[in-house]
């Protein structure tokens, strides 16, 4: 199985190729502002390499910020009618109302709230009444706009309501696009409308974006089928990926901590991602890392993903150090790191520098901090040392000792010993940890739903086969699927033994 | 019924919340929910959209109106998931106060809110605005409690019926008489689970005189002044937990990260125990949390320290920002700290209705915790 990975940050953009579990080539370009010649210039390093000569790529996957680009900037996203399914409640909390201004002005919405929806039981809320959808669809026809989200309460649990209005409106307009929040989002009705809309927002850039890579690929000579990656660390086909930007919006960190995973061959242990200005730390469980089950806020919108639980610290490659007293940070060079620091020839004095002249690593020229107190150098040693234990300890969960990769540019960084660390794994390669983690993604599936009414082993076994099912759907083999988390809470003040469950997931891409 | 009304304050003595007002209030009553309560995030919104919609929130202190006035107090009941999925009508309070109104055929004069801890902190104010009545600057528990009966006020001898529950399709409920406040509670819960698990329930209107010696003072801007030095505290990159304790007495206990956590269900109820594992000066040192709904006790390397009535609360150990029972998970850096309960919870009386053993801990004495000078 040989695999091209694909990671474009906002610094550099990674590429390899892989061969089975093989590195074959390697290569880390700048990040250009159209972000496709970037692609091109690292695709097509790889696939010259020597040594991918006469090979036949069977899979491209690439992971972009174009998506997230898009919100943050506030510009690229289309018109959007955001239809609701749940009068009477919400009546006075309309979809958007909690948007920044400026984004809403952007989506520049048509938004509709009809009765229908369901309760925490699977019982109607209210009949849903389809002269209500139908005269809406005939509105947005009117208004021309062809993207629009659905919602509806309690869809997680009972996809009817969306799926009957989606049935009405594409009766009124037959080429719309339409989302439906219960594909993307989980319980939270705000939440899941928001990702619902932020999607159907993002529809034509979605094609255009794959449609770009495609050409990309094509223009280079590789057309081998290609994936997007995903905020879980999975990856979609890009095809489906186009329908759903939104789930690639947190590629990034995912992948780094997917590649120090398949780079080790640990799949319990905790990473450190040193950049250029900060390091994140994060958990490695069953070799994708832990999830943050907070609210995530994406361009100042409210959603429910699940994003890798990270603690950024500010300690990064080009960390600037106080030459008079020795203090680290929190400001850096980033970037600029290659003109400003000392061994580069500039006059900032750096967290590389330091390493430099203590020896840990070769950069530069080491002549230009030959002059430093070898006391400073120590001290700052020692204090990035306690630094690195101290958000260490933070992010472990066992009071066992667990293993630690150091992965990133700024992996020298990162002491040999850390307390409460059995041992501080640098791997080769460690540059291009994210490129890797995207080349070796897999798919998964998920549920997440109110069970009610049946013992909690009938829910957990239920919401396991929804999730095997949606595996399948997105393209994972039968045969390789694997449960990744259970997770069940009894809800309170209810009857029936109600319980939430999620059961995620994973397999290998089935090929052919 | 608004041409009968009279108004029995001076309208100098109200204080109309801003935006700023309802974002702090967000956070403080997060944070006197004490780990329960709801998020009150939803109910900011619904506010928020009263405001804009030219609606005023005005408070006033419980000792500003006249005696005799009748202040009704109000609160919602219900599952919290199925909140954040169900939202709000919008006018379900509203509906309340007209049905209780025309129920004792007497003019309501200001709202009372029945809980400040989570998110019925912010329904009273939605109520009060449509309705065009002051809000006290009080509350029935000065935090969260699980159950309706745990209020100052049914404690020192209110019966709260009749009280009438209104859902959001426009069903109304009155329950005219419970035999105890125990009773009520039953009843209310049941009748909730029938209108899909979620209403807003108003109790038997109280005189001010009653409010004022009885309900727990200056809730709303205590809340609001607990939000305000988070938001301040991060703003200047100060620790946000020390400016939490400095206002309201209390003491950082413990710092830890969680390293267990079950959960089950007791009686409707979510039930758990929180393991934490200490950090920064509590290295090497355990403490654990038990929760029903709220967090009850706290314990350190095994011992006692912090039980209900008094508050324990969870914050973020970064940010200050307040942590509920759903939110926890494995791996959380938490601050803990401990807040003196007002001395109306600390009361024989009230011992019995909130005190551990009303929560099943028997076995615990409530050992009050010092407040400060």
């Amino acid at each position: 199985m040989k695999r091209i990975g694909i990671d474009v940050g906002g610094t550099n953009t990674d590429a390899v190729l892989v061969d089975g579990e093989r590195i074959l080539a390697a290569i880390k370009v700048p990040t250009t502002q159209d972000v496709l010649s970037g692609v091109k210039a690292a695709l097509s390093h790889v696939i010259n390499a020597p040594a991918a000569a006469g090979i036949a790529v069977d899979a491209v996957m690439i992971g972009t910020t174009h998506f997230t680009n898009a919100v943050v900037e506030r510009a690229r996203l289309e018109r959007v009618a955001a239809i609701r399914v749940a009068l009477p409640t919400g009546r006075s909390l309309p979809p958007m109302c909690d948007w920044p201004r400026d984004l809403y002005n952007a989506v520049d919405p048509m938004i509709v709230m009809v009765h229908g929806g369901h309760e925490y039981d699977g019982s109607p809320l209210v009949p849903m009444n389809p002269d209500e959808i139908r005269d809406a669809a005939m509105r947005i026809r009117d208004a021309g706009i062809t993207s629009i989200a659905i919602s509806a309460t309690f869809s997680p649990l009972t996809t009817e309501c969306e799926v009957r209005a989606a049935e009405i409106v594409r009766s009124v307009i037959p080429d719309a696009k339409i989302t439906l929040s219960h594909t993307l989002g989980r319980i939270g009705l705000l939440e899941r409308e928001n990702v619902a809309i932020l999607n159907a927002a993002l529809q034509s850039l979605g094609k255009t974006t794959v449609q770009a890579f495609a050409d990309a690929l094509s223009e280079i000579g590789v057309t081998a089928p290609f994936y997007l990656t995903q905020n879980d660390g999975t990856v979609a086909l890009a095809d489906v990926a186009a329908a759903n930007p939104v789930h690639s919006f947190a590629s990034g960190p995912t992948n780094s901590m997917r590649g120090a995973a398949f780079l080790t061959g640990l799949e319990n242990a905790m990473v450190v991602d040193v950049g250029g200005t900060t390091s994140d730390i994060g958990c490695l469980i069953g070799g994708f890392p832990r999830e943050a089950n907070n609210i995530v806020h994406i361009g100042g919108v409210r959603t429910l993903f699940r994003m890798p639980d990270l603690l950024p610290i500010a300690l990064g490659g080009g960390t600037i150090i106080n030459p008079e007293n020795g203090a680290i940070g929190p400001r850096s060079v980033g970037y600029r790191i290659l003109t400003e620091a000392k061994v580069f020839g500039g006059s900032t004095l750096t967290t590389s520098d330091i390493a430099v002249a203590a020896g840990i690593v070769e950069m530069g020229d080491r002549d230009r901090v030959k002059g430093l107190d070898a006391g400073l150098v120590r001290a700052t040693l020692a204090r990035i040392s306690e630094m690195v234990a101290d958000n260490f300890d933070r992010m472990k969960t066992s009071a066992e000792d667990v293993p630690l990769i150091a992965v990133g540019g700024g992996a020298f960084l990162i002491p040999d010993k850390v307390p409460g660390a059995s041992e501080v794994v640098r791997v080769e390669n460690a540059g291009v940890a994210n490129a890797l983690g995207a080349a070796m993604a897999q798919v998964s599936g998920e549920v997440d739903q109110v069970f009610s009414g049946m013992s909690r082993d009938a829910a957990l076994a239920a919401a396991e086969t929804g999730a095997r099912n949606a595996a399948v759907a997105s393209g994972a083999a039968v045969d390789s699927l694997k449960t990744l988390e259970i997770e069940d809470i009894p809800i309170a003040y209810l009857p029936g033994g109600a319980r939430r469950v999620r059961v995620r997931v994973i397999g290998d891409i089935a090929f052919g | 019924m608004a041409e009968s009304r009279k108004r029995k304050y001076d309208e100098a003595a109200l204080r109309t919340l801003t935006r700023d007002d309802l974002e702090a209030l967000e956070i403080g009553a997060g944070i006197l929910g004490t780990g329960g309560g709801g998020n009150p995030y939803q109910g900011k919104l619904l506010a928020l959209e009263a405001l804009k919609a030219g609606y005023e929130m005005k408070i006033l202190a419980t000792d500003a109106i006249e005696a005799d006035a009748l202040c009704m107090s109000i609160g919602g009941i219900g599952a919290p998931v199925v909140g954040v999925e169900r939202i709000r009508e919008g006018r379900e309070g509203l509906r309340c106060l007209t049905a209780m109104e025309e129920l004792i055929r007497t003019p309501v004069d200001a709202i009372v809110c029945e809980e400040i801890g989570g998110a019925n902190s912010m329904s009273p104010l939605v109520t009060a605005a449509l309705g065009g009545l002051p809000i006290l600057d009080c509350d029935g528990m000065g935090r969260a409690f699980p159950e309706m009966q745990m209020t100052t006020f049914s404690i020192y001898g209110h019966s709260s019926t009749p009280s009438v529950m209104c859902d959001l399709h426009g069903n109304a409920v009155i329950f005219s008489h419970a035999v105890s406040e125990v009773w009520h509670e039953r009843m209310a819960r049941a009748c909730v689970v029938a209108q899909g698990g979620g209403a807003m329930l108003a109790t038997a209107p109280m005189q001010a005189h009653f409010v004022h010696q009885f309900a727990i003072p200056r809730s709303y801007t205590k809340a609001i002044a607990l939000g305000e030095a988070v938001i301040r505290a991060r703003r200047q990159q100060e620790d946000p937990i020390a400016a939490v304790c400095d206002l309201e007495g209390g003491r950082r206990i413990f710092n830890g990260k969680i390293t267990d956590l079950k959960r089950h269900l007791r009686g409707g109820f979510a039930v758990g125990d929180l393991e934490l594992a200490g950090f920064d000066g509590w290295t090497g040192e355990t403490a654990s949390v038990a929760i029903q709904n709220e967090f009850l006790i706290f314990r350190r390397n095994g011992v006692v320290e912090v039980t209900v009535p008094d508050l324990i609360v969870l914050l973020d150990v970064d940010t200050g920002y307040p942590i509920t029972t759903e939110m926890l998970r494995y791996g959380q850096r938490v601050a803990v700290i401990a807040i003196p309960c007002h001395d109306l919870l600390r009361s024989a009386a009230a011992l019995e209705v909130v005190g551990p053993s009303a929560f099943g801990y028997p076995d615990i004495a409530f050992s009050p915790l010092p407040k400060a000078a």
